[in-house]
């Protein structure tokens, strides 16, 4: 699955994609593979602040439990209420249609810094070969 | 960290795509994307057939020694079952237990002769497992062999197995009783042993071939044709722990441990007190005569959430109460299921508890087990 051009990536395998002040948050695809089948999606409700690099809810697969992180901060305003019945979205529409939250930005600083979708994939790919030698 | 073991299918797994995990010192496959991963796995084993490498499982062979009975006497002395019961042929769930009552391992014990025992052990435990029979069968006239990296061990499960390994012996499956075994050609390999064994709550069998591994994955593509008029798949760790949990099968480090006593894990029926004296009965008759402090017990969730390994278990004032051994989603039931060690007072059929997830109190109930329980059909109409 291709990784959009136009999103920001992070170590922990979330991607947000800025317009504006306003941004939208979800996991990678590279992420919804190494999960497995998700089945329960925990998120934050709408005035629920986030901050980045911290933790903002939880994805769970048949046999794991992920965190999610922030990669930015601001304050959530929408959560994607198809996730609680159709978790499963997670693993066929990771960038589109299952994104998680939609946040209003308080401090945008953070995001140049993170990885644009040419660094993300070499990331990924350096990450495989570590785990396959 | 030292190197993880292998088993002789493990670049077949890899060449397959499966994600590998570190299972007890083991690089084992969890899931096989290429088969839809875990739940249609889960979903391929409930509904017709999957094949599980589970070569990482030890083999410890206990024979006769210079007079007869030997064997017989040895594996009496260190399993809780009663192998006197068994025919040449049949097969027993049963578990070596320390002298305080609880789990060295469990163990399905073979009767390969009048005084010749297979026991096949649990991965994680091997070393273990197989020191404490040398330890504990010394004053025995036996011989104990380590056979465990001589076999290549395949399962095939599921209501379709039988019409899977058909097509790949001439052995009448038929004849074959759930938890007996025999010896039969299987892809042209004689004297393969054939059990109708498993860890999955379906029907199926477990074939033992040699560890080799340009036949082991001969074998492995040749169940894998067989088998593709039925929708086979490979599955791994991952659904064969959902399987098995939906079963109420138990699992070494979970519901079972050295801390914990067959009567507290609820194997009763597989333990034989009237057999005569074996290592961990007299433990067990003091707990016995002492009353239990905790049992196992299957939960479902009623709030959203998942039950997970080790999470707590507390009443309803949030005061603990237990600890979960293992959770998850049911592929079956469509629930969140789980084990857990309760106290007596919180056994009964519909008793409501909590589970902590994350800090929450979520809330559960006491349900029957095993969670899922096979269908026994009717045999199947004969295709002539």
């Amino acid at each position: 699955m291709a990784y959009p051009k136009t999103y920001r990536y992070t170590k922990e395998h979330e991607w947000i994609e800025v317009k504006g002040e306003l941004a939208t948050i979800g996991i990678t695809d590279h992420a919804q593979h190494e999960l497995g089948d998700v089945v329960f999606v925990e998120l934050p409700k709408p005035g629920a602040k986030i901050e980045a690099g911290k933790s903002f809810g939880t994805v769970e697969s048949v046999k794991a439990v992920s965190e999610i992180y922030a990669p930015a901060t601001g304050e959530v305003i929408e959560a994607n209420g198809e996730l609680q019945n159709s978790p499963e979205k997670i693993n066929s529409d990771p960038h589109g249609a299952a994104w998680l939250i939609k946040v209003r930005l308080t401090n945008a600083s953070g995001i140049r810094d993170l990885m644009d979708a040419a660094a993300y994939e070499a990331y990924i790919a350096e990450k495989g070969k570590e785990t396959s030698a | 960290m030292s190197e993880l073991r292998k088993t002789p299918l493990n670049a077949l797994h890899r060449r397959l795509g499966a994600k590998m995990v570190n299972f007890g010192g083991w690089d084992m496959p969890v899931e096989y994307p290429s088969s839809g991963g875990l739940i249609a796995e889960h979903k391929a084993v409930r509904g017709s057939v999957g094949v599980f490498d589970v070569s990482h499982m030890g083999d410890i062979r206990i024979h006769g020694g210079r007079h007869p009975g030997g064997a017989l006497a040895a594996v009496q002395h260190i399993t809780m079952n009663d192998v006197s019961k068994l025919a040449t042929g049949q097969a027993q769930y049963s578990a070596m237990l320390y002298p305080e009552g609880t789990f060295v391992d469990d163990v399905i014990v073979h009767r390969l002769g009048e005084d010749d025992f297979l026991l096949v052990i649990n991965a994680g435990t091997r070393e273990k497992d197989i020191h404490w029979v040398r330890e504990n069968t010394k004053r025995f006239d036996c011989v104990v062999e380590d056979l465990s990296d001589a076999y290549t061990q395949l399962a095939i499960q599921g209501p379709r197995a039988a019409d899977v390994l058909r097509k790949l012996t001439d052995t009448d499956l038929n004849g074959i009783k759930n938890y007996w075994f025999t010896h039969g050609t299987v892809c042209g390999l004689k004297n393969t042993l054939i059990a109708r064994t498993g860890y999955t709550g379906e029907d199926g069998f477990e074939i033992y071939v040699p560890s080799d591994a340009a036949t082991s994955e001969k074998v492995w593509n040749q169940v894998m044709e067989a088998g593709r008029g039925f929708g086979i798949v490979p599955c791994g760790l991952g659904s064969r722990n959902t399987l098995r949990l939906e079963s109420k099968m138990a699992l070494y480090g979970h519901e079972i441990s050295e801390k914990i006593n067959v009567w507290e894990a609820g194997l009763d029926r597989y333990c034989k007190m009237e057999k005569g004296d074996f290592l961990g009965r007299a433990a067990l008759e003091l707990a016995k005569s002492n009353g239990l402090t905790r049992a196992l017990v299957g939960i479902e969730m009623i709030d959203r959430g998942i039950a997970r390994d080790e999470y707590r278990c507390c009443n309803e004032a949030g005061e603990p109460i237990g600890v979960v051994t293992s959770g998850s989603p049911s592929p079956t039931l469509g629930k969140n299921i789980a084990l857990a060690y309760v106290p007596p007072a919180f056994s009964a059929m519909g008793t409501v508890l909590y589970v902590e997830i994350r800090g929450q109190k979520c809330k559960a109930q006491v349900v029957p087990t095993p969670f899922y329980k096979r269908q026994k059909r009717a045999a199947a109409p004969r295709v002539t």
